[in-house]
């Protein structure tokens, strides 16, 4: 099957509707290397923010006066300067600073002051789970990846997060296949957590996986490649457009360089801009910038959606034979 | 036809409604009706037509519906335990058979 061009769906070219959101990647470097990761983060990656660009970033935040500043990698805590840009934010009054935790970061040796670090701040924290049962979460995370995962989580509760404190978690499909209705599932995980673990949180966020980077390699090498990518364009909802993160959030990279989303970052696919670079932030149109897009939209855009705050359109969708 | 069945025949189910289409389209209308969340959920039953599907043991909907019961957030424990449970009635249903034979037996033997 040839995929049909993602732009081929829209009635008219998506554009912005301003910044809401910074979202900065601090860098590849993480603790785990999950068989899904579109960043392909690992313990070997190199590449991270350095001290330069985190004060654009700052700066960046002071401009623009996002409503949300969400921190991912890899593991973000894992950037050297993390704690010095968490702290200027706070300074900054930003609204809202989320930390999208891996959860098993909290139990590396020299890594034991993050979670009251978080606390302290009263950083949102968004934690990977892709599943309430154990041998799912292993099978894609690594093996005791879900004990440790829930060791983080009770060390998390015990600091008053999903309670006083924003604990939301993140679920993704552990293969070539959808996520389930959010609301549903939620309910699932929370039953299943409280009752096997004694784990507490707030949300539960569906994230469809993108057909770009480690996942894709999977996808071809198993070859499901052909039939996900029918699946996506076949469920294809435009009642997701409204609400796609790419048009109220800014992404910026380890480097500096200025992305529609995540998702284009890690396909190299910058702004639609003379100098995409956060430094040059001041002289780049924030508001009505046109949208880069490509195959890899349609994972946004299946079944109820997809987002990093999880599902845009909750209305029920028909099943499919 | 070099074999009955093909995987990529599942995703041409639509045109079984290529001749009669206003019988097909009653049967898809009623199918997606049922499949909805209502009493029960999505993953429930999602879970009850994997079982039939290997009760009545058709690859098509094996098929569709193992994935399908991931995509509505059961577990592999509870997709094995469906199997099970439609292997369980698929034995049960042919052993109970096993009084008719008895009674059968009763009614020639002396």
């Amino acid at each position: 099957m040839t995929v049909p061009a993602f732009s081929s769906k829209l009635q008219k070219p998506l554009t912005t509707y301003g910044v809401n959101c910074l979202q900065v990647n601090l860098g590849k470097l993480c603790n785990q290397a999950c068989k899904h990761c579109h960043v392909d983060a690992g313990p070997k990656r190199t590449e991270i923010m350095d001290r330069e660009t985190v004060q654009h970033i700052i700066a960046a935040a002071e401009m623009v006066r996002p409503e949300l500043v969400d921190l991912t990698g890899g593991a973000p805590e894992m950037n050297p300067h993390f704690r010095e840009l968490v702290e200027a934010l706070r300074d900054l009054g930003v609204p809202r600073i989320m930390d999208r935790c891996n959860l098993t970061i909290l139990l590396e040796p020299g890594f034991d002051w993050v979670a009251n670090f978080l606390a302290k701040h009263r950083i949102e924290v968004t934690a990977s789970l892709p599943f309430y049962v154990g041998e799912h979460v292993d099978r894609q995370r690594g093996k005791g990846v879900f004990s440790r995962s829930i060791e983080g989580l009770r060390i998390l509760n015990g600091l008053g997060y999903g309670d006083s404190l924003p604990l939301n978690l993140v679920y993704n499909p552990q293969g070539a296949y959808l996520p389930p209705d959010q609301d549903d599932l939620e309910q699932l995980y929370k039953r299943h957590l409280a009752e096997e673990y004694g784990i507490r949180f707030n949300e539960l966020y569906t994230i469809t996986n993108m057909p770009i980077a480690r996942f894709k390699t999977y996808l071809e090498r198993s070859e499901n490649y052909t039939r996900y990518m029918n699946k996506l364009v076949s469920r294809f909802n435009p009642g997701t457009l409204d609400g796609l993160m790419c048009r109220s959030l800014i992404s910026v990279g380890y480097d500096g360089r200025l992305y529609d989303c995540d998702f284009n970052q890690m396909l190299d696919m910058t702004i639609d801009a003379e100098q995409p670079h956060i430094s040059q932030l001041r002289d780049i149109m924030l508001t009505g910038r046109p949208i880069r897009t490509d195959d890899h939209c349609y994972g946004c855009t299946a079944g109820h959606g997809s987002s990093c705050g999880g599902a845009l359109d909750t209305e029920d969708e028909a099943i499919a034979v | 036809m070099g074999h009955y069945y093909d995987s990529k025949d599942l995703e041409r189910f639509g045109e079984i409604g290529k001749h009669r289409k206003e019988l097909a389209d009653k049967f898809f209308d009623w199918y997606g009706s049922v499949m909805e969340k209502g009493a029960l959920t999505r993953r429930e039953k999602s879970l009850i037509a994997l079982g039939v599907a290997h009760a009545v043991q058709c690859p098509y909907c094996i098929d569709a519906y193992a994935t399908g019961c991931l995509e509505a957030g059961a577990s592999n424990d509870e997709i094995t335990e469906a199997i099970h449970v439609a292997a369980a009635i698929r034995a049960g249903a042919s052993l109970v058979h096993g009084i008719q034979a008895d009674n059968a037996i009763n009614k020639v033997m002396m």
